[in-house]
């Protein structure tokens, strides 16, 4: 009789573990109401079933427990009962259905004055366009793409030149309009998921495909892919910030259109030149970094990353936690470039020193390393060269007492933890699967093989 | 609607034992292959169906150029297809010549019939090889085009389920040298015979769809609704 | 006929006469069902241990170096690929469906035997070639068990190279072995029933294998159409799924191809596939409450029917997987009207079970326990099918834990507990022992409380909007701290549940030499396979003669019957003749 007891605990149990939960859904931040009200009444009506076919099986399972003495009721079927059972479910699932159905239609059939807006998903980043004044979305295409087009804007297109081009991962939306998602991705599977929102849709390469709400309450959510998409897939994080329309208007001021992005001039490596004086103090005259500094050498690094770097710096996105002695270094220097066209300068001139190969200073086990890297590689390269397009700067021919300090930092949060720092919150997260020093030892060991 | 009575019987209710035997007398090997075939036709028939909704569904997609229509493309010209249809209806022409033969007894032609017919059949694979080999020497490679893949894929699909009914059959070939006696074969040549028939058939499905001009496939897929 | 065993006369079968010939190169059903059902066991503990690894990071994530991001995604594509098509189906289908078939209809073996052992032996290899992805370069495919291309075949997916073409040869091996294995299903129940057996009296057991299986060879070839075509677009450039794209910053050569098209093909495979799994299990727990409520299964016929109506709906419902995929949305209002309408013929199922243990004469044995627990997480399961078969509700739950907590409730849990009950129940003919009762029933409370302690609360990780496939959460503002919490007790929940299996394989091990002798149908069942002339039944099954059937497999309790079963072969005697015109 057990198992008694046991079906009616278990159906109490769960009853109270809904009500007391409280684990569920995040408060709705747009219009999807519906959704919820579906929601709850499948929650009913479910919830009714469950409690009804479990308790009378625990009653029929107490009342008729065996007996020798006694037969079972031989009983082949009941037309009746079964017909009445079957049109009830039917009724229930049918009250289930049709309001799905509807909230469905709205779903489908997009409001005709959305603003419209694209989100672009590549392994592992979230960006966005926006068609600008025109209001047309330039034409894009996956064949264009390169390290100076990321969208794979068409040059054919003029209706391309006035998108808005958002390059980072975050992206603001106007309170009470309703948006439309256009979504693309240029690569694999990803999606687009918002959960106060309630609405997400995949986004697949060679097609656009899309998703509508209209934000309600102002706040900043995550964004979150929803469909695996390698590796990196827990990583590949972003925000939705909703604004009212002051604040909305100067976010937009802020960002280029693709023809500004287009008209921003080469560095000048001459004029660099005479910036670096002061960084040759710690990092170098040739940009070798010095171990007594606990400078890293910065010829090995791409112009793109210093650039991200130094702007980082300047931002008070990396090395404003106080645990980052080094980083916090950095801030006042970084802070002497005046504008984008200095860090430009700088890091073209850092562009023409030629790198040298460092003193390996740790040991470990270069073969245990080896599988660390495997995740490591599916962004940095399978030589550790550093890829663009991943915006992950390589490692090999890198300084590693520094990328050893870098690791430990990001498994503390010292850096990556800033919102805005898309590359290195994912960091944070991959550092994490290093436990302890000696697989970073390892790690590098091997690092250091290549 | 035999089915459907069926399933409507009341098993409680005891039958009188004539009843029974009048339902279900038991055990029949002869059925057993028969039903064996028709599944493995409504496999086979369930697989080429599958690879041909795939074809339509991605010849909607603006890379795609069939293979006929213009006059550069290899199907325009579809005569020698017709050549190696004409050698595969010849296999099931002499396969069914086969087949007659064990019905009357004379085992002489019946060894005439499946030689003649694994000859066809040996032929019309040689002949799609070549056919590949001429594709190719014209430019159409596999992975150039979806038309091209789905050529390439389907035809060696058919092909290998050719193979596979050529060694059931010199299974069959074998029993005739060993028992030397044409009136067993019925039943299990009977199968082959089918096997043959139906991959006819689903040659000159592929046939016409696989090799059809832009118009007609965009006229199917709009039916399939893609 | 060569090659068929479906006459009478039992000296047309070969007796084996070695060791090789009779266990290992063995043409026997019930041999072959033995080893489908041990190499099914044995992958299916290292897909056990794989989700306690998973379950281990997600639990206690930062904790444990010997797992990393590519590590876990392996970890989840082989668990879920190995439970669902070598563990389960081959279980379900290769072993109970092989050993249950000719015993329950009477027949000397499968009608084709050699093709028998083929499928076993094919099947074997299947298992090699997945087994020998773990020691390849690269290692096992990591994406996802839904082998989704583009990603599958991209670097930037763990294995995207040797691990996902073994997976993809592996699988073609396994749906060869599949059809073989299951020509030989539909033509023994269709052709090989002994006399008086009709169609309709025979147990829900060979129905739903029956059903599943016909389900099983028509839907396979979508999954061995879809990895072709998968293939070809990995090593020969093809284009049929691989649309123009720039993987890490490198444009490839592909062009113009829809990875929408193959989700279609997977789904169509992969729906039904749910219920290839599902019906057998349907079939298998209605003989085991029958039995053990010494009561007739209620509504038979409604339950034949519900069967072959599951069947068939289950192929106009695959695209309720992609609701969120991309595909037009329109398809939505279809396909959730479609899955809803399943869940019709499934209530009443499960109805049907409730109202068979209604006056019946409980005996609560192991298996009764078992299929107790199965009707409770059955219903848990399919009742929270209808949120995510309802278009509008999985917007916001698809791709969640919910996700995960139903399929596993549905899917994962429920058939395990009637493959539980089915092993406690038909164990003593297949061995001859009987199993320890007291070991069985601690087994089924860790099992049945434990499972329900990991995925009830898992619902409510889908509901917070948890993401599946995630190595770790990390910060995210809308999940509370508290949900890691929840986290570490599934985990706990996990390892209890996947420990205390131990105790099941100490059970049938131990058993097997010093269990009590089972003697002739233990439980009293009506159904032919505890009617053999010997326990366990020997090479050829009946004896010198086929037994004859008289009635269907429910005749439990009857009123006026000297016993409170009256088995299959048991004539008719006249009162009930009489009875019985008079009822007609």
């Amino acid at each position: 009789m057990k198992i008694v007891v046991a079906l009616v605990l278990l159906v109490i149990g769960s009853l109270v573990f809904h009500w007391l939960s409280p684990w569920w859904m995040t408060p709705l931040a747009s219009n999807w109401s519906a959704i919820d009200t579906t929601i709850d009444i499948t929650l009913y009506i479910t919830g009714i079933v469950f409690v009804a076919v479990n308790l009378f099986m625990a009653w029929a399972i107490f009342r008729y427990r065996y007996d020798p003495s006694r037969r079972s009721h031989y009983e082949p079927e009941n037309k009746k009962l079964e017909t009445w059972l079957t049109v009830i479910t039917s009724i229930g699932v049918a009250a289930m259905l049709a309001p799905g159905l509807v909230v469905w239609a709205d779903f489908v059939n997009v409001p005709e004055d959305a603003d419209e807006m694209e989100v672009i998903g590549a392994q592992w980043a979230w960006s966005y366009r926006l068609p600008g004044d025109d209001g047309v979305l330039g034409e894009v295409d996956s064949t264009f793409v390169g390290p100076l087009n990321p969208f794979g804007m068409s040059p054919n297109d003029p209706a391309g030149n006035d998108d808005i081009l958002i390059s980072s991962n975050e992206v603001h939306l106007l309170i009470d309009r309703p948006i439309k998602f256009l979504l693309r991705s240029k690569d694999v599977l990803h999606n687009f998921a918002v959960p106060q929102f309630r609405v997400k849709m995949d986004l697949v390469p060679g097609m656009v495909t899309y998703a509508w709400a209209t934000p309600t309450v102002k706040g900043k959510y995550d964004l979150l892919c929803m469909e695996l998409c390698g590796i990196a897939h827990y990583t590949m994080r972003g925000y939705v910030v909703v604004d009212e329309q002051e604040d909305y208007d100067s976010w937009l001021a802020e960002q280029q259109t693709w023809s500004e992005i287009q008209s921003i001039p080469p560095g000048d490596a001459i004029a660099g030149k005479a910036s670096y004086a002061t960084c040759a103090a710690c990092h170098g005259q040739e940009g070798q970094g010095l171990v007594a500094f606990n400078s890293p050498g910065l010829a090995i690094l791409p112009s793109w990353y210093i650039k991200r770097q130094i702007e980082h710096f300047k931002y008070g996105i990396r090395g404003a936690n106080e645990g980052d002695t080094f980083g916090q270094q950095m801030v006042p220097m970084a802070n002497m470039l005046a504008d984008a066209n200095a860090i430009r300068n700088i890091t073209a001139y850092i562009a023409t020193l030629v790198p040298e190969k460092p003193v390996d200073t740790i040991e470990g086990d270069p073969h245990k390393g080896a599988a660390y890297y495997n995740t490591c590689g599916a962004c940095h390269g399978a030589k550790a060269q550093g890829n663009y397009a991943l915006q992950a700067p390589p490692l090999a021919g890198q300084d590693d007492w520094y990328l050893k300090r870098q690791l430990q930092n990001f498994r503390l949060g010292l850096r990556g933890a800033h919102k805005g720092d898309t590359y290195g919150h994912q960091m944070v997260l991959m550092a994490r699967s290093l436990q302890n020093e000696q697989s970073i030892n390892d790690l590098l060991a091997y690092l250091n093989t290549l | 609607m035999n089915v459907l009575r069926m399933l409507r019987d009341k098993p409680w209710l005891p039958a009188t034992e004539a009843a029974t035997v009048a339902q279900y007398g038991g055990p029949d090997p002869v059925a057993a292959m028969r039903i064996m075939l028709r599944f493995i036709l409504a496999i086979v028939g369930v697989i080429f169906f599958l690879f041909l909704i795939t074809f339509l569904a991605r010849s909607q997609y603006p890379d795609f150029q069939a293979l006929a229509g213009a006059p550069w493309q290899p199907f325009t010209d579809p005569s020698r297809l017709w050549f190696n249809t004409a050698l595969l209806a010849c296999a099931s022409l002499t396969i069914q010549m086969g087949l007659g033969g064990t019905r009357n007894g004379k085992l002489n032609v019946t060894i005439a019939g499946i030689s003649a017919a694994v000859f066809f059949t040996v032929l019309f694979l040689i002949a799609q090889f070549d056919l590949w080999l001429h594709l190719q020497s014209m430019g159409f490679y596999m992975n150039g085009n979806p038309a091209n893949s789905y050529f390439y894929l389907l035809t060696a699909v058919h092909g290998l389920h050719l193979i596979g009914g050529l060694l059931v059959l010199s299974n069959v070939v074998f029993r005739v040298w060993y028992d030397n006696d044409a009136a067993s074969l019925t039943a299990p040549l009977k199968l082959c015979t089918t096997y043959w028939h139906f991959l006819l058939g689903v040659w000159l499905v592929l046939f016409a769809i696989l090799t059809a001009r832009p118009e007609t496939i965009n006229a199917l897929a709009a039916m399939c609704g893609f | 006929m060569q090659n068929v065993a479906i006459a009478d006369q039992i000296d047309e079968l070969h007796d084996p006469q070695t060791f090789i010939t009779k266990y290992i190169w063995s043409q026997d059903h019930k041999v072959i069902a033995i080893q489908y059902g041990l190499t099914a066991v044995f992958v299916g503990l290292i897909a056990l241990a794989l989700s306690g690894l998973m379950r281990l990071q997600l639990g206690f994530p930062d904790t444990f170096d010997f797992i990393n991001p590519s590590d876990y995604l392996q970890f989840v594509t082989m668990h879920g690929m190995i439970m669902v098509i070598y563990l389960l189906t081959a279980l379900l289908l290769g072993g109970f469906g092989n050993y249950l078939i000719p015993l329950m209809i009477g027949a000397r073996d499968m009608v084709f035997p050699f093709l028998n052992m083929l499928s076993y032996w094919f099947y074997l290899v299947s298992v090699i070639v997945l087994l020998a992805s773990f020691f390849v370069p690269g290692g096992p495919t990591g994406a996802g068990w839904t082998l989704y291309p583009p990603q599958a075949i991209l670097p930037g997916t763990p294995g995207y190279d040797w691990g996902i073409i073994l997976m993809l040869v592996s699988l073609a091996i396994f749906i060869v072995a599949f059809t073989m294995g299951g020509l030989n299903y539909v033509t023994t129940v269709l052709q090989a029933r002994t006399h008086g057996m009709t169609l309709m009296r025979m147990p829900l057991t060979i129905w739903g294998i029956f059903t599943a299986t016909v389900l099983g060879l028509l839907a396979f070839p979508a999954l061995l159409v879809s990895a072709i075509m998968m293939m070809l677009d990995k090593t020969l450039g093809t284009s049929f799924f691989m649309p123009a794209l720039v993987s890490l910053g490198e444009n490839l050569d592909y062009s113009g191809g829809s990875p929408i098209l193959f989700q279609h093909l997977f789904w169509f495979f992969g729906h039904p596939e749910v219920y290839i799994v599902a019906l057998p299990a349907f079939g298998m727990v209605s003989d085991v409450l029958a039995t053990h409520a010494r009561k007739n299964i209620f509504g038979y016929r409604m339950m034949v029917w519900a069967i072959v109506i599951i069947g068939g709906l289950s192929f106009f419902v695959w695209a309720h997987h992609m609701y969120v995929s991309g595909m037009d949305p329109a398809f939505g209002f279809f396909f959730a009207t479609t899955t809803l309408i399943i869940a019709v013929p499934t209530a009443i199922k499960v109805y049907n079970w409730v109202l068979t243990l209604w006056k019946g004469n409980i005996q609560l044995t192991v298996p009764m326990l078992f299929a107790i627990g199965f009707i409770f997480t059955f219903t848990h399961g399919g009742l929270t099918g209808l949120f995510l078969g309802n278009v509008t509700i999985d917007l916001p739950l698809s791709d969640t834990y919910f996700v995960v907590a139903h399929f596993h409730m549905v899917m994962g849990v429920s058939p395990i507990m009637v493959l539980f009950a089915a092993i406690y129940h038909w164990y003593p003919l297949l061995t001859g022992k009987m199993f320890d009762e007291r070991l069985g029933k601690i087994h089924f409370w860790f099992t049945f409380l434990g499972t329900y302690a990991i995925y009830l609360p898992m619902h409510y990780l889908g509901f917070l909007g948890v993401p599946r496939r995630y190595f770790a959460m990390g910060s995210m503002d809308f999940i509370p701290e508290s949900a890691q919490t929840l986290n570490q007790s599934i985990t706990i929940s996990a390892l209890i549940v996947g420990f205390s299996q131990l105790i099941f394989l100490y059970n049938v091990f131990v058993s097997l030499r010093n269990g009590k002798p089972a003697g002739h149908n233990p439980w009293g069942a009506t159904s032919l396979e505890w009617q053999t002339p010997d326990v366990p039944p020997h090479h050829g099954n009946w004896g010198p003669k086929l037994p004859q059937v008289y009635r269907w497999a429910y005749d439990y309790g009857v009123p006026g019957a000297k016993e409170d079963f009256i088995p299959q072969n048991r004539p008719v005697t006249d009162s009930e003749q009489t009875a019985g015109e008079r009822d007609a």
